[in-house]
């Protein structure tokens, strides 16, 4: 296995910290008055809180308090009409099974989980519906647009071509699981002064949704949240647990925190929400693509609407003159649904580049030839050019790698003894973004360099980016810099998401340390000194201990102009089981074409991360739930099934790394997003060509295989 | 959850009922301004008295003394007790290795192991691997492979990857993985985990 394509070999900046233990999560901060809270949850799916009996736990050992709806300190936002419908303990509504209805506090974890047990709940039950798949089908149940219709050209063009193809995509809910437990430390002090230890992809974003709930300053909000134990995208919100722990500890005057149960991981904090996706697909005889059409239901709560970008790839990834896409969403009695890793774009890369595939097949193509004789020049949704993409590279790195001359066209080709083995190919892309963040630079006389933004790290490696960027301009050493992140004080950035952080706080921090240069060049002049001489001789000479700067960075109009997108490639050889259907993924190789790599360690690690992710959905993950009850019945590690040390094979990562010219001035776009997107199809049509079995409903269990 | 059709009495407890009986005992005997504190002392005395069990063992070669309630985890203990946070709770069901300590040398899910199932045992968490400044080697060699991103599970992860060694399941990379399946790491570091258990193996220091 190649391992070292790039050659710096930069440690995590917080590897000590991890190694040894002594990296702080939100709950393990020791605030003095600490208690526990426990939730109580509802036990139905749908209907009404008629009686709370929370005398028992009132009155069982350690107890302090039992908040509801009955005795709920004030929370402004929610005593105005309108506003979000899941007002947690200002409504007596129960949408969803495992809904939190009331919050035990105690003084030790153990007393308030006992005493929350004591809670006694009666309700007034309503008829309820959590199957996606039934509501799709009931003519009388609601379907929202999620997003416009496309069109480009003849609608439905595929129908008419000469050769065509028409199927259905099913994904089931998957849940984000990541290691840390959600939950929170609340501490709300006299006068309205909040300090939380959450578990969050923004500290920002937090403040925000606390003041508004409360209707209290964003100065008064204190969030720290230095070290996040994994996200994947469920910590990209301020979820009602949060809420109701701030209320706990307004409504006792002590510090609470609450840990929820992995249990609770399913229905408190989102999921991947369930889709059946219809692809029709068009081409001439020759193998270009000629219709596209791209229909998507999604699932979504009834208590709030949830979008994603579904059918966004379809209209850009591939030459194509006729293309329309639809997407619906369709409300369950389920709680709401959030972006996990790859978001909505994984979902739909799943269907399309299985048709992509199973098109190719049609036309008895290579279809990695297919995709390139379809491979656009310029991006025809937009009408606008590529900033950059180098995918055809990428294909011919990733092909020679897997040994892709070693598959045959014809599935089933390669046997031996009861092992099939297949190889396939997806692509993946996400929208290269890049937002507006604040970073201030604090160069010291002592030779090091301070910078912070109120920017997260839930496991990318966002310190380590941020620290090699400012390495390279500064010439400063690696350990001479500290990057602090993870608390509201900070200069803002906004939350850790859509694969945008390095392109957006790293801008920042590029501005910054221009910004300290010049400055230190001025005084140098000034001073009489070499334009060259060196930071800290020009600061002792000034009598200056440091100087700051505070920059605040986004795009200019070049975004206007190009078509900006990251793009991956995965290539995966399975081996099937003629007898048990067990399906074993063999070999990796992924190629990353997402700009200059600014830290080749920790971005190798993330590509790694994707294709591990990518192969649990692929494979093994499905939130399952009984719809007579409305409840999870594989809600923990046991049944819910990620991958293991066991599941993965030798990975082998590659990137292009050639600098994008005109999304920052690193020539760097996002890569957590495109690591997962796409790579599922890279299994299902890999499972196609060892077997001549395909597979359109994830995942793909050894039940389908055989059947 | 409990059936909501229950009776509300139904779910006092002996200790329910201690603690009422305490209550009154302290209104008796106190000035009413008291009457609360007598309260709050009243659980921690009763469950003193009847309810805690005391525990001796040893953490990272320190000797501890306790008196704990029979339902708290080892987890829990090390956690909210010792502040020894580096050991990780994930599932508290065994299933994902995040708490994986050390106990008499053997490695143990700590949040399958009530504290006082551990009298007179010496546990080691990850804040006991290294010497002093000195990181262990499997530490060091997770640094240098990259062997996690958020960092939550690599403290089990270390801890399993050590005793993996010691136990000689690491005859091939197949079979490290193996003997690995039981640590769950969310981002996916599982290459570079096997590569740093690899490379210390290789580099034959004693763990």
């Amino acid at each position: 296995m190649e391992k070292k394509i790039l050659k710096d070999d930069t440690d995590r900046v917080d590897g000590i910290l991890k190694v040894t233990g002594q990296a702080k999560y939100f709950a393990e901060y020791e605030l003095p008055g600490l208690t526990y809270g426990v939730l109580v949850t509802s036990t139905i799916t749908k209907g009404k809180i008629t009686g709370l009996d929370t005398r028992a736990a009132e009155n069982a050992p350690g107890v302090i308090a039992v908040v509801s709806h009955l005795n709920k300190p004030s929370a402004a936002a929610y005593e105005q009409e309108g506003g979000p419908q899941m007002k947690i303990f200002y409504t007596d509504k129960i949408f969803y099974n495992g809904q939190p209805i009331a919050i035990v506090v105690a003084n030790t974890f153990e007393r308030a989980t006992y005493a929350a047990s004591l809670v006694k709940a009666t309700y007034a039950k309503e008829e309820f519906n959590t199957d996606f798949a039934k509501a799709l089908k009931d003519p009388k149940a609601k379907k929202l647009q999620g997003q416009a219709d496309y069109k480009r050209g003849i609608e439905n063009a595929y129908k008419t071509a000469e050769v065509k193809l028409e199927e259905r995509y099913f994904l089931p809910i998957e849940t984000h699981n990541p290691m840390e437990l959600h939950g929170i430390i609340a501490d709300w002090r006299p006068n309205n002064q909040v300090t939380v230890y959450a578990k969050t992809q923004g500290v920002k974003a937090t403040q925000g949704t606390i003041a508004n709930v409360f209707k209290i300053p964003m100065e008064n909000i204190q969030v720290n949240s230095e070290f996040v134990g994994g996200g994947f995208g469920m910590a990209l919100r301020t979820w009602p647990l949060e809420i109701a722990t701030v209320m706990a500890s307004k409504h006792i005057g002590k510090p609470v925190k609450v840990v929820i149960t992995r249990m609770q991981m399913f229905t408190m904090v989102g999921n991947r929400p369930a889709a059946i996706q219809t692809i029709g697909l068009g081409a001439d005889k020759d193998g270009k693509l000629t219709g596209i059409t791209h229909r998507a239901y999604g699932e979504t709560s009834t208590y709030e609407n949830f979008t994603e970008g579904v059918v966004n790839m379809a209209k850009f990834m591939y030459q194509c003159d006729n293309v329309n896409t639809s997407y619906a969403i369709v409300p369950v009695d389920l709680g709401v649904p959030i972006w996990m890793r790859g978001p909505g774009e994984a979902t739909g890369a799943f269907a399309l580049e299985s048709a992509i595939d199973e098109m190719a097949h049609a036309l008895d193509m290579d279809p990695l030839d297919f995709r390139i004789k379809n491979d656009p020049e310029t991006d025809q949704q937009k009408n606008k050019p590529f900033s950059s993409k180098n995918i055809k590279e990428a294909y011919k790195i990733g092909a020679e790698k897997i040994g892709w001359s070693n598959r045959k066209n014809k599935p089933g080709s390669l046997v031996e003894g009861p092992w099939q083995t297949g190889y396939g190919v997806s692509v993946g892309v996400f929208n290269a973004n890049r937002g507006k963040a604040s970073v201030k630079g604090v160069l010291k006389a002592d030779g090091s360099l301070l910078l912070q933004s109120a920017t997260s790290d839930i496991g990318p490696g966002t310190g380590t980016g941020m620290t090699l960027i400012a390495n390279k301009l500064m010439k400063i050493p690696v350990n001479k810099i500290t990057f602090e992140l993870g608390d509201s004080s900070l200069p803002p950035a906004p939350s850790q998401g859509g694969s945008a952080t390095l392109s957006t706080v790293g801008s920042a921090v590029n501005d910054v340390c221009v910004a300290l240069k010049s400055a230190i060049a001025e005084l140098a002049a000034n001073s009489n000194m070499d334009a060259t001489a060196n930071f800290v001789e020009v600061l002792k000479k000034n009598n200056l201990p440091a100087i700051e700067v505070t920059k605040e960075s986004q795009s200019g109009k070049e975004k206007d102009n190009y078509s900006m997108y990251s793009f991956s490639i995965h290539f995966v050889q399975v081996k099937v089981h003629a007898l048990t259907g067990v399906v074993k993924v063999s070999k990796i190789v992924s190629v990353g074409d997402s700009g200059t790599i600014v830290s080749p360690k920790t971005a190798r690690s993330q590509m790694l991360g994707g294709a591990v992710g990518g192969i649990g959905m692929a494979l093994t993950e499905e939130s399952i739930i009984d719809h007579r009850y409305g409840r999870y019945i594989n809600n923990n590690f046991a049944d819910y099934h990620v991958p293991v040390s066991a599941d993965v094979p030798e990975i082998d990562v590659n990137f292009i790394n050639k600098p994008d010219p005109y999304i920052n001035p690193m020539g760097a776009k996002g890569m957590g997003e495109i690591a997962l997107i796409g790579f599922s199809a890279a299994v299902a049509n890999a499972v196609f060509n060892a077997t001549g079995k395909r597979i359109r409903t994830l995942p793909i269990t050894p039940d389908k295989v055989l059947a | 959850m409990k059936p909501s059709d229950q009776k509300p009495n139904q779910g006092d407890s002996r200790r329910d009922f201690l603690k009422k009986s305490s209550v009154i005992t302290a209104i008796a005997l106190t000035p009413g301004i008291a009457v609360k504190a007598a309260e709050n002392n009243a659980d921690e005395r009763f469950a003193e008295l009847f309810e805690k069990i005391p525990l001796n063992l040893t953490v990272n070669n320190k000797a501890y003394k306790a008196l704990v309630e029979p339902r708290v985890t080892l987890l829990d203990y090390l956690r909210e007790e010792l502040h020894l946070t580096g050991t990780k709770k994930g599932c508290d069901h065994g299933q994902c290795g995040a708490c994986t300590v050390h106990v008499d040398g053997q490695r143990v899910n700590s949040c399958l192991s009530l504290a006082v199932m551990n009298e007179g045992k010496k546990i080691t968490t990850i804040e006991g691997l290294a010497d002093g400044d000195t990181l262990h080697p499997m530490q060091a060699a997770f640094i240098k492979h990259d062997g996690f991103q958020c960092g939550y599970c690599t403290s089990g992860q270390i801890m399993s990857a050590v005793a993996c060694i010691r136990e000689g399941h690491t005859s091939s990379r197949a079979e490290i993985s193996e003997y690995m399946s039981g640590n769950i790491c969310r981002c996916g570091a599982y290459p570079n985990i096997v590569d740093a258990i690899v490379d210390v193996k290789e580099g034959g220091a004693t763990v």
